[in-house]
């Protein structure tokens, strides 16, 4: 188990930490669009923003990964 | 007619800025996006075994050349064709400068007088050991200088159509500018600023978001430099930010920060804590830019080195397809990213001139 290693699983980890929140903003997006569709434009850039936002702090977690390896 | 202009002056003046804070860029942690893993070099010369992370790094990281590609001459050496860039050192006091062409792709060292340098990982030392200072024209500022001639010869012609027709509808590339200024405007600056103070900040906002986009897109360009994937280059704008956010901090703000509305007690736990939220927005600003934009770099180039790893043609449709998905996914990002910067930086300015709203507790009596 090299520390390669260990870094590349805690990268697997985080990127599942991101998976699972932007499938639950896709997730709350569609239902809210099957709600009311004439919103949908304004929860689609709600999403991509909260998106961009998780997935930024999934990278956090890449770079940590990436120095120590 | 002067709203035109003092978009053009004050968009001009912070390129500026720009362009001068990326001379200060190589000289700090060019280190980052060096780190290269140390992989098992079990490979001999005769098994010469493509090692993906060298080349992923190659691309990734800074140089004083511009490295277009490699010829492979007669014996299968590789004689790499690349345009040579300025390089300029700062030793005791004595300045010098030369082509990076003299260094010879890392074979030769270069002389002058009594200090001789050679490239070291990309990096230039002195062979003697005396500290230099790198202030070199490296492949990310020719990249940087290449977008700042872009964005201003477009938003000069955009400015320049406007004075000329006045403001009706847009002509040439005002048309294609218009909407995303306009954008910018309705939908970063006012709702995070306000009505009354947005225009000030319109400068520094539309130039984030044009500088960081067109960078991001410069970079996707194969033979392009990753230069928004540089940490110094989100690092510098990330402190612009926060130089502009702080500065134009309320009385209110710093009072949220050095006298929270919690009860005394609690102060030398909170006062920390928002000091900390001072310097973390920025730091999470440069990571998240820096992240975002070379992972999906190492992504693409990850893709494309499955063909040389497997050394087999039959991967090629199945490898391309790949990086034109990806390729079609960074073309987003770059956007995205460019938005979430301004977004963000519009929204800390916002929070920061905050006025004085009506106060808990007892001050309700006086009203």
């Amino acid at each position: 188990m090299t520390i390669t290693g260990i870094a590349a699983i805690g990268a697997g980890i985080a990127v599942i930490g991101a998976g699972m929140g932007i499938g639950r903003i896709g997730g709350s997006a569609m239902e809210a669009i099957a709600r009311q569709p004439e919103a949908a434009g304004k929860i689609q850039t709600a999403m991509i923003i909260a998106a961009a936002l998780i997935e930024g702090a999934a990278l956090f977690a890449v770079v940590v990964s990436l120095l120590v390896a | 007619m002067r709203f035109s202009r003092f978009f053009r002056i004050h968009t001009i003046v912070t390129l500026l800025v720009f362009a001068a804070s990326a001379f200060i860029s190589p000289l700090q942690l060019r280190a980052s996006t060096d780190t290269t893993a140390v992989t098992d070099t079990t490979a001999t010369q005769a098994e010469e075994k493509f090692n993906p992370v060298d080349m992923i790094m190659h691309h990734i990281s800074d140089a004083h050349d511009w490295h277009l590609f490699d010829l492979t001459g007669e014996n299968g050496e590789l004689h790499p064709v690349s345009i040579p860039l300025p390089v300029i050192l700062v030793t005791d006091g004595h300045v010098d400068v030369f082509m990076s062409s003299a260094f010879h792709h890392g074979h030769s060292e270069v002389v002058k007088s009594d200090r001789t340098y050679k490239l070291d990982h990309g990096h230039v030392v002195e062979t003697s050991g005396k500290s230099v200072t790198d202030l070199s024209i490296t492949k990310n500022v020719a990249s940087m200088l290449l977008s700042v001639i872009l964005l201003v010869s477009l938003f000069g012609a955009a400015g320049a159509s406007y004075r000329k027709n006045g403001l009706g509808a847009p002509k040439g590339v005002a048309k294609i500018l218009e909407p995303l200024v306009v954008y910018v405007r309705d939908e970063i600056a006012i709702p995070n600023i306000g009505e009354k103070k947005y225009a000030r900040y319109m400068p520094y906002l539309l130039t984030a978001f044009f500088f960081i986009w067109i960078n991001n897109l410069l970079g996707l360009i194969p033979g392009g430099a990753n230069f928004t994937g540089n940490i110094a280059v989100t690092l510098t704008l990330a402190v612009i930010t926060m130089i502009i956010t702080n500065v134009s901090g309320t009385k209110t703000y710093w009072g949220h920060i050095f006298t929270p509305h919690v009860p005394k007690g609690l102060y030398p736990i909170m006062i920390p804590v928002e000091v900390i939220g001072v310097l973390s927005k920025p730091f999470a600003l440069t990571i998240r830019l820096f992240a975002n934009i070379t992972a999906g770099h190492i992504i693409i180039l990850s893709l494309v080195a499955l063909i040389f790893i497997f050394k087999n043609i039959a991967l090629a449709p199945v490898s391309v397809a790949f990086v034109l998905f990806i390729s079609c996914l960074e073309l987003l990002v770059a956007a995205l990213q460019a938005y979430v910067f301004t977004l963000l930086s519009a929204l800390f300015i916002g929070l920061a001139l905050e006025e004085p709203h009506h106060e808990h507790g007892t001050e309700h009596a006086h009203h």
